[in-house]
């Protein structure tokens, strides 16, 4: 009884899927890494929304299928001689879904909104550069003096704090998508609700289940809707690489956004060039704590970034996915010079460096009597757990005692954020835009939110405000150059590896270009059969 | 009966208002905090987002709200998920929950009673070891093991079933992760009712029953399995709680949207309102259980009474 | 229920009950081949563990960055062609031009060459890797721009394999297994004491107090308890010792029910009342007479109880939240062979068949204990 009913409705459930084939063909099916935590553009911090809200909406600039910035909604943009004032042009033809124009208030009244302490938006300060942005959300100025003005419909004009020459590329940043005005009035936060949702990308919002699927339909309204092959998207959140991979094999997703580490080797083999890794923008390192004292001195540090042999790492932990890093800076990275500083051990053999390191020990007073104990914190993590054990076995050589200790992400980064309590802390951090300056704040002595060295140099300071001045860029990249030797010189934090980006992607999705910034918009895709 | 029930639901009260001080307290103990995360935030965008969720308030401000706000109704929002209240990510995810584990546990008696049976009438014979060793092996392997490898032999080589995904009441996506959950109560199960029969099998009305010369599959049916089938579900309190367990794997595995990742999720996000809104659901529902199997066993065994 | 009130009827002199409650019960085991074969299997995990991690050719913590993920086997590594490969690799960062390379049975002969002067550092290259070993250099040209060296090759035993970090299988497997039964033990352990003083307590005194006591264990039951056990292990870290007393924190419920329910049969028993009679204060009575009969269930108990607390590390260890390296424990190794499972399935399969033999016995153990200690079976 019991099993013929499996067989009756098992066949009921083939004859379902056989006749969704036909519609199948237009949906892309897409593996994501997780659920949003919000499709609200001035909430949104993560990755994953970043993805969605590329095809809900379009900026004033949007990135093309090899993340180059392209026009988006502003056909055109004007900078003043002093690098402050931007005026944008926008297209007139630019729709909301509903068929309200976008217009430079609509741009005004996002840009306002996102610094609006009530909004509480997770990543306001990426668009600090913004005149007042900083003060408005921190409650120090109000509202409507932030440097936003709509001139007139199809006119806006934005007036920057201090020159910045990676602004536009900001621009294309979710946080500086915008909002349709009458939605959020009316439904306040639940605009972002299905029902509720105007947008103005390739893609409107069709439903939202969570932990199950977003689907995403195509925008008649979008002013190149007759370019959007791609009909319908159903993003599948996976929290476990794994299941994304299973469902890939068994045909039922076109792509999956991360891979497990564990299968790289395998997937490589067997699915040969649907495997996509690629360079991006983003360093995996090791922050040393250099207000303890038995790590304060620059050259125990420099001993111990010397002996870590990264090729091992990049190759043998993380399976080829990742590659080795003798800098801060990727390289890749827009605004930055030819020659970029690194490591000058970068050429030696490990065995140089390793007797070398063993010299800059001893010389610190570190030997087989008195060993060096070190405890590095991670958070949890099959990947961040080898990586640990493995540096630590390298650390060896140099007689140093590692212990490990393990948080949760969470209790991680609140250790290194509040009470620094750490000796070596793994930390990584991915670039929100292509420009050095987003890689070496991180370690200016007042950022005490990543300053994860707790570095403290007035001269890199100094070479970092000096940059922040210089509107010319070759000579801005020069400055930065230098500070980044600085840091290589004192390495309060040691970079270890340069993330890539790693993908699968079905023959049947075409249009997916790997690059720097791992965006791929639907818009850019098609799928054959 | 009935007074007895509602008598019982009374005495819930203050076991759930137990749990709900427990958690928010054991909850807010746990170093970090909901917006702690791989990105620093900037301390005034911090400020902003402790005052928009209330979590510049002393803490017993904090909890008398999250109390007051509890008793109309409302478990606040979720403090991650910001598009959502934390009713409506338990609204959408408690009735696939609920799904999958009353398939699991339908399934686990029906296949662990039938091979439970076996085993008794063939007692000591090859059948009884063959049966429960299949059965103990059911116990011993970890279900975060058993799930990708059905996955692989039936979605990936055999390309019978999906991967993954779910969609309401569809067998097909129902049968691997159902059948990975139900495997271990199986197993459990059908020892349960292995031994309870064997027992049965030797009392007074059975031996009775079989003198009369009443053919064996009713004796089975009609005499023994009613009375073996008492320590079965008293065990159905222990097993609806392993399921609860097992379905944070499965949902994991076989990417189902239940609420099953809301607890471990949210426990490492410390999404607090989602945690206390998950331990309020899971204990409402282990009260409920219990309750009813208690019922069931009254109905079952006619020497028990509840006044 | 029905076996404890069963077993109580077994009691045969009140002045020594236990004896030959054990003596009987013990005589009936014997009689149980596959009971038996579990506690011998038992006992062999027990020895393992203890002294497994000690007598291994390798630690369970040492590193072999050569041998990352090599698949089990009981020929040793590196196998005979693939030494010329490794000796190449090794010797790749210095930069010479190698000439040949020759193995003859546990040494190895390479040439090599270069534009400038060789530094007879070099074969420290090969000292290095674990695999060469007593590197030197056999023969220098006259302008020391090629050279000779020879190097004995150790050849590695790794019967499981290795891990993705290039550590034996093995050993790991071994240590895994003394943490899993320390874990098991001790959270047992811990519900053990809890249980039986509480549900002991309970059953003796009786009346109001048993009914208060007995309401908080119902109150406990609907507590979603692995939740609790989930979000301590986040909190508090991954501390093994607080992992056991969470656990057994967990665990002890059932414990306390059990033994309540069989003081209160045996507190109506002659010798009970004997002793009550003479005078004997009730934690004498308690200590003397009460627990010791309600041991034998216990005991059952106590067998299902530890894979329970086994399955439950490694359910913890699939969340993330397990043992710390570079300590590991069953579940910690199922879960990471689960990852790679596809690509490398011995990392599996060497760990879960460790686990599931050992439940096996458990489980077996368990029964032949409850038909045992149960005259009315058999």
């Amino acid at each position: 009884m019991l099993f013929r009913q499996f067989g009756a409705l098992a066949a009921a459930g083939a004859i379902t899927a056989a006749l969704a084939v036909p519609a199948a063909a237009q949906t892309y099916f897409r593996g994501s890494d997780g659920d949003p935590e919000t499709l609200d553009q001035h909430k949104t911090s993560t990755v994953v929304e970043a993805n969605l809200l590329r095809d809900l909406y379009e900026g004033l600039v949007v990135y093309d299928s090899k993340a180059q910035i392209i026009p988006g909604v502003a056909e055109s943009w004007e900078v003043s001689e002093d690098g402050l004032v931007y005026t944008f042009t926008l297209r007139q033809d630019a729709k909301w879904s509903n068929g309200d124009p976008v217009t430079a208030g609509d741009f005004v009244y996002s840009l306002k909104r996102i610094q609006n302490p009530e909004t509480a938006a997770k990543y306001a300060s990426i668009l600090y550069p913004i005149k007042n942005a900083e003060a408005i959300n921190s409650g120090e100025a109000e509202v409507d003096t932030l440097g936003v003005k709509a001139v007139d419909d199809y006119t806006l004009e934005i007036t920057l704090e201090q020159p910045t020459p990676y602004f536009v590329e900001l621009l294309q940043h979710q946080t500086a998508l915008p909002v349709h005005p009458a939605s959020v009035e009316e439904h306040g936060t639940d605009f972002v609700q299905p029902e509720n949702m105007v947008s103005n990308g390739a893609y409107t919002l069709e439903s939202f289940v969570p932990n199950d699927k977003i689907v995403l339909v195509k925008n008649d309204a979008f002013r190149e809707a007759d370019q959007v092959q791609i009909a319908r998207v159903e993003v599948l959140p996976f929290e476990d690489r794994a299941t994304c991979v299973r469902r890939f094999e068994a045909n039922e997703v076109h792509s999956c956004s991360d891979l497990p580490g564990e299968q790289i080797e395998r997937l490589k083999e067997t699915l040969g060039d649907k495997v996509h890794i690629a360079p991006y923008l983003g360093v995996y390192y090791y922050g040393i704590n250099t207000k303890k004292e038995h790590l304060s001195d620059p050259n125990v540090r420099q001993a111990l970034s010397m002996v870590i042999d990264r090729e091992f790492l990049a190759d043998e932990i993380f399976s080829g996915t990742m590659v080795p890093a003798y800098s801060w800076v990727p390289p890749g990275i827009g605004n930055y010079t030819e020659d970029a500083p690194q490591f000058e051990y970068a050429d030696m053999s490990m065995l140089d460096r390793e007797d070398e390191a063993l010299r800059l020990m001893e010389e610190a007073g570190y030997g087989p009597d008195n060993p060096l104990k070190i405890e590095i914190s991670y958070n949890t993590s099959e990947n961040h757990k080898n990586a640990a054990t493995a540096i630590a076995d390298m650390w060896a050589t140099l007689g140093v005692e590692t212990t490990f200790n393990v948080r949760d992400a969470s209790a991680h980064y609140a250790m290194l954020r509040d009470e620094k309590v750490h000796d070596v802390a793994r930390a990584g951090w991915i670039g929100d835009y292509s420009d050095p300056q987003n890689f070496l704040f991180l370690n200016e002595s007042h950022n005490t939110g990543f300053n994860y060295g707790n570095y403290e140099n007035p001269e890199y300071d100094a070479l970092m405000d000096k940059a922040a001045a210089e509107t010319d860029l070759a000579a801005r990249a020069e400055i930065l150059a230098e500070a980044e030797a600085v840091f290589l010189r004192d390495v309060p934090q040691i970079p270890l590896l340069y993330y890539s980006s790693r993908s699968l992607v079905s023959d049947k999705l075409q249009g997916w270009e790997d690059n720097i910034q791992n965006a791929h918009a639907t818009r850019w895709m098609s799928i054959v059969e | 009966m009935l007074s007895y029930a509602l008598k019982r639901l009374l005495g819930a009260v203050p076991t759930l208002f137990f749990i709900i001080t427990a958690a928010f307290f054991l909850m807010r103990v746990a170093p970090g905090g909901p917006f702690d995360q791989e990105r620093t935030l900037e301390p005034s965008v911090m400020a902003n987002l402790n005052a928009t969720f209330g979590l510049d308030e002393p803490l017993h401000v904090q909890y008398w709200m999250y109390l007051k706000n509890l008793a109309q109704g409302d478990m606040g929002p979720s403090f991650v998920y910001r598009d959502f209240k934390v009713h409506e990510l338990l609204g959408s995810g408690l009735p696939v929950s609920i799904q999958l584990g009353l398939s699991a546990l339908v399934l686990a008696f029906v296949v662990g009673a039938m091979l439970g049976c076996i085993a008794a009438l063939r007692q000591n014979s090859w059948v009884d070891y063959l049966v429960i060793s299949v059965a103990t092996f059911g116990i011993t392997v970890p279900n975060f093991v058993v799930a990708p490898v059905l996955a692989l032999i039936f979605a990936i080589w055999l390309n019978l079933l999906p991967a993954g995904g779910w969609e309401n009441w569809s067998l097909q996506h129902m049968l691997l992760p159902v059948v990975t959950l139900a495997l271990p109560q199986v197993a459990v199960i059908a020892r349960l009712i292995r031994g309870a029969m064997i027992e049965a099998l030797r009392s007074d009305h059975v031996r009775t029953a079989r003198a009369y010369g009443l053919p064996t599959r009713r004796i089975v049916v009609y005499h023994a399995l009613r009375a073996a089938s008492l320590p079965a579900v008293t065990y159905l309190g222990p097993a609806a709680a392993a399921l609860l367990t097992g379905s944070i794997v499965v949902e994991q595995i076989f990417g189902i949207p239940g609420i099953g990742r809301y607890f471990v999720q949210g426990a490492l996000n410390r999404d607090y309102t989602l945690v206390m809104g998950t331990v309020i659901i899971v204990a409402v529902f282990v009260v409920l259980f219990n309750l009813l199997v208690d019922l069931a066993y009254a109905a079952l065994d006619p020497r028990v009474r509840y006044d | 229920m029905t076996d404890q009130t069963a077993l109580s009827l077994d009691q045969e002199a009140p002045a020594r009950p236990s004896r030959s409650l054990w003596a009987t019960a013990f005589m009936r085991l014997k009689r149980n081949a596959l009971a038996m074969i579990s506690l011998a299997v038992l006992v062999l995990y027990v020895i393992a563990g203890i002294i497994g991690p000690e007598v291994t050719n390798h630690h369970y913590a040492e590193v072999y960055p050569e041998f990352v993920k090599v698949p089990a086997s009981l020929e040793g590594y590196p196998r005979a062609d693939e030494i010329p490969d490794l000796a190449e690799s090794a010797l790749a960062r210095a930069r010479l031009d190698l000439g040949q390379i020759t193995v003859d049975g546990d040494t190895i002969r390479v040439e090599a060459s270069s534009s400038r002067e060789i530094d007879p550092r070099v074969t420290r290259y090969l000292d290095r890797s674990d695999l060469f070993s007593n590197s030197r250099i056999a023969e220098t040209s006259a302008d020391g721009t090629s050279v000779v060296m020879e190097s004995d090759v150790e050849r590695l035993h790794f019967y499981f394999g290795t891990d993705a970090n290039g550590r034996d299988l093995l050993a790991r497997t071994l240590i895994s297994v003394r943490v899993s039964l320390m874990i098991g033990a001790l959270a047992t352990g811990v519900a053990l004491i809890i249980g039986v003083l509480y549900g002991a307590t309970a059953g003796f005194i009786g009346g109001r107090v048993d009914n208060l006591m007995m309401r908080i264990v119902d109150v406990l039951y609907s507590l979603p308890f692995i939740f609790f056990v989930i979000l301590l292990v986040v909190f508090f870290g991954r501390n093994v010792v607080l992992m056991f007393i969470a656990v057994g924190a967990v665990e002890w419920l059932d414990m306390a029910r059990i033994v309540r329910g069989q003081t209160l049969s045996l507190k109506n028993r002659e010798f009970v009342q004997a002793a009550e009679a003479l005078g004997v204060r009730s934690s004498g009575i308690l200590k003397r007479h009460i627990i010791p009969n309600t041991l034998g269930p216990v005991i059952i108990y106590m067998t299902l109880l530890i894979p329970k607390v086994i399955l439950l590390e490694s359910f913890l260890s699939f969340l993330g939240l397990g043992v710390q390296e570079p300590l590991t424990s069953l579940g910690v190794l199922i879960s990471e062979g689960a990852k790679n499972m596809r690509g490398d399935a011995y990392m599996l399969f060497f760990p879960a068949a460790t686990l599931t033999l050992l439940l096996f016995a458990l489980n077996f153990l368990g029964d032949g204990l409850r038909d045992a200690l149960d005259p009315k079976d058999r």
